[in-house]
């Protein structure tokens, strides 16, 4: 199959402190000037079949967030190459990005947020048809934008409102038709349910399916809820301090997890049988800080199998199974 | 388990009375909780979870109002109490974690200040017994080198450990009660599996009773004894956990274990609760939860319905509950 998108050793960071002052300590007698970067994603590689849903699972700070706005060339990538279509974006500028821009689109966390409060409904969804020329005239946008927000769900009757006339499971209706506004080939949806209730959670996750269905284009989905991502994805990447630990097709991963970190974030959810905490042990210790990553492998300080060479050398991806990779040095 | 019961409230009722209109937060829900025990209390967001938690408190501000009902800690009725003989309770008796762990410390007091300040205003002990106590605490709730971090201030501790300092001062004076507000929700899920062992280990070493509030079925089938369904300010279904989630009776309920994902189980499509919450300022007659109920008739639109038990204890707020045996 075909890949819509193909990521190889993505490379992200920024600098933290403002001037020269931040950077410079006082250590041993003299002033040392050392430059604090947040080392967010560290050589993330993974690639989208077409049609496929792909997901990036992990906590907060593992830079999944970082590594879709990177893919979508909001932040420029700092390594690594971005493969869209077959085509190399990695140096792409603005201006050569713009036609692409109709081709990738994302759906955010915060639906109030990433709607503008004083354009009516309609507006917003007809915006980017206009501004991308998908459509001859005018009355023709309206059309396709109407035809749009019927299929999220919205009334025709309720075009003309504005965002904050609507509830937050409606708000990321509209938000999705904006996305889908332009027929993009690939979404990315950053935490599109988190900010949501359950009840309205299960709306737009079918919502997000059946549009999948009907226009047929990949998704790569954000989130840290491991059940929403079993129950929507193809394909999933554990991430941990800006690493893919493990990654493959959703049965293997679930049903026959392999990497120490995966198998832990398995064990703490909570389940509605109420037994899991209680028989599992809890992993220890917390994230470490991505300003100072960890020799060797990222995960070495909570891992119970941890070995001696795991503090040395960071572990290679390994194919387990077919199709199938960890880095482990378990395997 | 004992039986006694610590604290029964009756038909209460807390408004907001705003300038739209009166919103009935809380319209006369009752329940009781015996020593010992944790009660879950689950719903969507609007369902009067957390108004119900501080109304125990007396913790309401304006415009809201506890109009109704009977709040009794141990015989005696918190509505009726004096401010004074509440604020010998509020900390001490019965304590409070919230969903927040930055906003609920104070940060420009170190974390042993703000844990000894409980210890000043409810125990009598002198300065170096309370600071023994604090290391206690704070060994107690898994902080490593209490002694040290005593000193520390609240930004220097990450989300879960600030959770975990939140918990030693809740159980700073071995407090009756902890009502729990969310106190998972903004962690992330291995620190949530800690947080929640550590709550259910303390909680059965203390015997200390917890109320945890949350929208997460699966946080409180982890926890929880008894569980405690909110839908627009009314109990709409209380019973023991187990029998809850395996066999709910009230159709919200089922609803709501229908709508999410499953880990264990792979589901094709998701089966949501159709429609939305209505708006509390216009809340349908009847049953609230008519409009969106597969099973509503037409009394359901007419008539509220009455809380039915069922049994082993349950009770649901359904014209048609489906009393299942388990």
């Amino acid at each position: 199959m075909e890949n819509i998108l193909l990521v190889e050793n993505l490379i992200q960071s920024f600098r933290v402190g403002k001037g020269l002052l931040d950077e410079l300590t006082f250590q041993n007698g003299r002033f040392i000037r050392e430059t604090l970067r947040v080392h967010a994603v560290n050589g993330v590689s993974f690639e989208i079949p077409r049609g496929t849903v792909f997901s990036l699972v992990g906590e907060s700070g593992c830079g999944k967030s970082t590594t879709a706005r990177t893919i979508i060339k909001l932040l420029e990538p700092k390594g690594g190459r971005i493969l869209f279509q077959g085509m190399d974006i990695t140096r792409f500028s603005k201006k050569e990005m713009l036609p692409l821009r109709k081709q990738m689109q994302m759906i955010f966390q915060d639906p109030y947020a990433s709607l503008n409060p004083r354009s009516r409904v309609l507006d917003i969804v007809r915006e980017p048809i206009l501004f991308h020329r998908l459509a001859d005239t005018k009355s023709q946008a309206t059309e396709m934008a109407m035809d749009l927000l019927q299929k999220v769900g919205i009334r025709p009757e309720q075009a003309n409102r504005y965002p904050h006339q609507f509830s937050g499971g409606q708000q990321q209706r509209i938000g999705i038709a904006r996305a889908l506004s332009v027929h993009p080939q690939f979404v990315i949806a950053d935490e599109p349910v988190s900010a949501l209730d359950v009840s309205i959670q299960a709306q737009i996750l079918n919502l997000m399916m059946d549009l999948q269905k009907e226009f047929h284009f990949s998704y790569l989905f954000i989130a840290h809820n491991l059940a929403v991502v079993k129950h929507i994805s193809d394909h999933v990447g554990i991430m941990y301090l800006g690493k893919i630990v493990e990654k493959g097709r959703k049965q293997d991963v679930f049903s026959n997890p392999k990497h120490p970190y995966t198998i832990a974030l398995l064990n703490s959810i909570p389940r509605l049988e109420g037994k899991n905490l209680e028989h599992t042990p809890p992993i220890k210790g917390e994230i470490p800080s991505p300003l100072h990553l960890p020799s060797g492998c990222h995960f070495h300080e909570r891992c119970p199998y941890a070995m001696e060479i795991c503090n040395e050398v960071y572990p290679e991806e390994r194919m387990t199974a077919p199709n199938h990779w960890v880095s482990c040095h378990l395997y | 388990m004992s039986t006694d019961v610590l604290l029964e409230i009756k038909n209460l009722q807390t408004h907001f009375f705003t300038l739209k209109g009166v919103v009935k937060a809380v319209d006369g829900v009752s329940f009781e909780l015996r020593r010992g025990e944790v009660l879950g209390i689950v719903g969507e967001s609007g369902g009067g979870k957390s108004v119900t938690g501080f109304s125990i408190l007396r913790l309401i501000e304006e415009p809201g109002k506890i109009v109704g009902g009977e709040i009794l800690f141990k015989g005696t009725d918190l509505l009726k109490a004096s401010e004074q003989h509440l604020q010998s309770i509020r900390g001490k008796e019965i304590s409070m974690v919230f969903q927040d762990p930055m906003t609920s410390l104070n940060p420009v007091f170190t974390v042993g200040y703000q844990l000894e300040e409980s210890l000043i205003i409810h125990q009598n002990l002198t300065k170096e017994a309370r600071k023994q106590k604090c290391i206690q605490l704070l060994s107690m709730v898994g902080i490593p080198n209490p002694e040290k971090r005593l000193l520390d201030y609240p930004h220097q501790f990450s989300g879960g450990m600030r959770q975990r300092v939140i918990i030693a001062i809740a159980l700073a004076s071995q407090p009756d009660l902890i009502i729990a507000d969310e106190p998972t929700t903004a962690l992330d899920v291995t620190i949530q599996a800690q947080i929640l062992k550590l709550m259910k280990k303390l909680s059965e070493e203390t015997r200390c009773a917890l109320i945890l509030i949350t929208h997460d079925l699966a946080v409180v089938s982890e926890l929880a004894d008894r569980v405690m369904v909110m839908y627009c300010g009314k109990l709409v279904e209380t019973g023991d956990t187990k029998d809850i989630i395996h066999n709910p009776a009230h159709p919200y309920t089922e609803g709501l274990l229908r709508s999410i994902p499953d880990i264990e189980q792979e589901k094709s499509r998701l089966e949501p609760i159709p429609g939305i919450v209505p708006n509390m300022f216009e809340l349908p007659q009847g049953c609230k939860f008519a409009d969106r109920c597969s099973r509503c008739q037409t009394i359901c639109t007419q008539e509220e319905p009455p809380l039915f038990e069922g049994p082993k204890g349950r009770k649901a707020l359904c014209f048609f509950p489906l009393w299942k045996d388990s």
